[in-house]
């Protein structure tokens, strides 16, 4: 692999970074604690939904992000010829 | 069959599995001892990981902390579960492709310096032993709930346990043992769970239960709000933590969760680097499993709590209240002289533990010497939401019995992933790279053995007695993790500028402004208790979150001091370009 594609690769790869990231501070930090008392305002059934994203919905999204962020890589390790 | 036998059929079939696990896994050279030969698989490692994480805390504790404090709970359950996402995503394909034994390797070789390696040795030992010290207490807590036996004999106990298996098989042992552990904790966790959910909603997944409705057609939440608002407490949903400090707290374990060495090395066991990012996956499913369904109980168990317990004459409690009075958990105190337990916001005792007198009161209820001014009449043990749950739900005594079994499993399984971290520290951070390079492999095994054996010892030695700074773990072991290795490993690998002089001047500047803060306001051992109280903190931050602030600092300073020294040496930005790059982790290199 020469250096301008493993430039390409590791930008990619920050790319996705990113993203997975900004979702992941969204559902935890954004809708469980900075915007919870505005979202609670809205019902998901018994639960008030900022509360249900701080005590169950972040933590279903963070299984979620590991498990998209392992077959992005696995995709784009494919892409670039660094997958074994 | 009576409890006691229950517990200790079931207890002792779990502990032979557990021996017989070691035996069969049994190490044979430091690359078996220190990382399990590379060979775990993803799921398998995702298990152990699962139970090396889940300590007596979480599955003894954690239920009852979000059951007495509601929404502000909220900052473990996304705390100590957000903090995966970090290390899938930042840290841990990287340290396996790096390929290396331990923390304190990857930050002495990248750093190439020996002052950072024996700065992250320092740390990594520092907050092992916090950790570890409350493990020891836990396993023994547990056992003399169940078992009927001294707090130390039951420590002596599990001392014995985890030495059998941490000696003879290293991390290959313990890997395989917490495998087992994981079943047995979550099975523990899940059943008397599953029953509860059952019984007030009729729906059998708790963490859809949580947000259904009782029998009466109320939603079990806006029944529970009510009825603590209507007695003067905050809402359950709401909480009373600032939003600052809930924000802070919540980051501060994350990236502690991140940066913690025994977490970290259980990355290493794994063949390849998509093995790595998957078996991250998978501990965070496994993890996830216990953490949404502990807010659950926790629901479960406070509504059943006030509904039960409020202006219910004493003499018509039900059993497993005045069971857990007589071993202490529980206390009532007739403040008010009529015979009904009253349960109002504020402490129904002056300090921290009921001090139970030999009398008993006008309706058999145990005497307290020390209640307080408020008209709370009731004290609760946390630690009773998760214990008496199998009982108030009426199921039969071998359950019970699996969850003593499930506490000694967590309690055991983080015991022995903090064990390794100490004795590999010692064996192969210390002596094989500080002092005695040149040692054969079967010298250095033995060494390993040998520190495992010490580090059992000093162990069980805090955990039979507790220093003081063991009860602020939370705030010690997160928050000197997450000001030390967090940014030292993440800059390592996302900054090929960053050098030795920056590294080390963060760390050290991370570690010692959040120590100064937990010494100053967690624990009192500096500056005048005039000026340190609550409304003294830093723009509102508790110390338990503190960790964050260390974190943005080690962050700052590292980034500043490197872009006024030297840049790395070209072989080690090779190691940088290297580790970025997944194929060719294969075996993991051994020096």
């Amino acid at each position: 692999m020469d250096s301008i594609q493993r430039k390409k690769y590791w930008r990619e790869n920050l790319k996705y970074l990113a993203l997975l990231l900004i979702i992941w501070f969204l559902v935890s930090y954004g809708f469980g604690i900075l915007l919870v008392d505005e979202l609670n305002t809205i019902r998901l059934g018994g639960f008030k939904l900022g509360f249900w994203f701080a005590q169950q919905g972040s933590i279903y999204v963070f299984v979620i992000l590991i498990f998209v962020y392992v077959k992005l890589m696995n995709k784009l390790d494919k892409k670039y010829g660094v997958n074994e | 069959m009576g409890i006691q036998t229950w517990t200790f059929i079931i207890v002792g079939l779990t502990f032979a599995l557990y021996i017989g696990i070691a035996i069969w896994s049994r190490a044979s050279s430091t690359k078996e001892f220190y990382v399990a030969d590379g060979g775990v698989s993803p799921l398998a490692n995702g298990l152990a990981t699962a139970a090396d994480w889940m300590s007596a805390a979480s599955f003894l504790g954690m239920a009852g902390i979000i059951a007495f404090s509601g929404y502000d709970g909220s900052v473990y359950l996304m705390g100590w579960t957000g903090g995966y996402v970090l290390l899938a995503l930042l840290l841990a394909p990287y340290l396996r492709k790096f390929g290396k034994f331990t923390v304190p390797d990857f930050i002495g070789d990248r750093y190439y310096s020996n002052v950072a390696r024996t700065v992250a040795v320092v740390a990594a030992l520092f907050v092992s032993f916090t950790y570890v010290a409350g493990q020891m207490r836990g396993v023994g807590v547990v056992f003399s709930r169940f078992l009927d036996v001294e707090v130390n004999t039951g420590v002596y106990i599990g001392m014995a346990v985890v030495l059998f298996y941490a000696f003879l098989g290293g991390m290959k042992g313990i890997t395989y043992t917490q495998v087992a552990q994981y079943c047995v904790l979550i099975f523990a966790f899940m059943v008397p769970a599953i029953f509860i959910s059952i019984m007030a909603t009729g729906n059998p997944v708790p963490q859809l239960g949580m947000g259904s409705a009782g029998s009466d057609g109320v939603y079990l939440l806006d029944k529970l709000d009510g009825l603590m608002t209507d007695l003067g407490f905050t809402a359950y949903t709401d909480g009373t933590k600032s939003t600052t400090d809930i924000f802070f707290i919540t980051a501060a374990l994350m990236l502690g969760t991140a940066g913690l060495p025994h977490v970290i090395i259980r990355f290493f066991t794994v063949p390849k680097v998509k093995d790595a990012r998957k078996s991250a996956g998978y501990a965070l499913l496994f993890i996830a499993i216990l953490y949404t369904t502990a807010p659950a109980i926790a629901v479960f168990a406070r509504t059943n709590l006030m509904e039960t317990v409020q202006d219910t004459p004493y003499k018509e409690i039900p059993d497993w209240f005045t069971k857990w009075e007589d071993t202490g958990l529980i206390a009532w105190t007739d403040k008010n002289g009529d015979g009904k337990i009253q349960y109002l916001p504020g402490s129904a005792i002056e300090g921290k533990k009921p001090m139970f007198s030999e009398a008993r009161g006008a309706v058999g209820q145990r005497l307290i010497s020390n209640s307080s001014a408020t008209r709370n009449e009731l004290y609760v043990d946390r630690d009773i939401t998760v214990l008496a749950n199998p009982e108030i739900a009426g199921l039969p005594n071998w359950i019970i019995a699996l969850v003593a079994a499930g506490g000694l499993a967590a309690a055991l399984s983080t015991a022995a992933g903090l064990l390794l971290v100490i004795s590999t520290s010692i064996s192969h951070d210390l002596i094989k790279k500080q002092f005695a390079p040149n040692i054969s492999d079967k010298k250095e095994l033995l060494i390993a053995r040998v520190s495992s054996l010490f580090a059992v010892v000093v162990a069980g030695y805090f955990g039979i007695n507790p220093p003081g700074f063991v009860a602020s773990v939370v705030a010690l072991a997160f928050g000197l993790a997450a000001s030390s290795f967090f940014p030292a490993i993440v800059m390592g690998i996302f900054s090929k500028r960053m050098n030795r002089e920056g590294a080390i001047t963060g760390m050290i500047a991370g570690l010692a402004i959040t120590s100064y803060y937990i010494a100053r306001f967690k624990l009192g051992w500096i500056g005048n208790p005039e000026t340190s109280t609550e409304a003294d903190w830093w723009l509102g931050i508790s110390p338990e979150g503190f960790g964050t602030v260390g974190m943005l600092m080690n962050f700052t300073i590292s980034l500043v001091v490197s872009r006024f020294t030297a840049p790395p040496p070209a072989e080690v930005q090779q190691i940088v370009e290297n580790i970025r790059i997944p194929s060719g982790a294969g075996d993991a290199v051994n020096h």
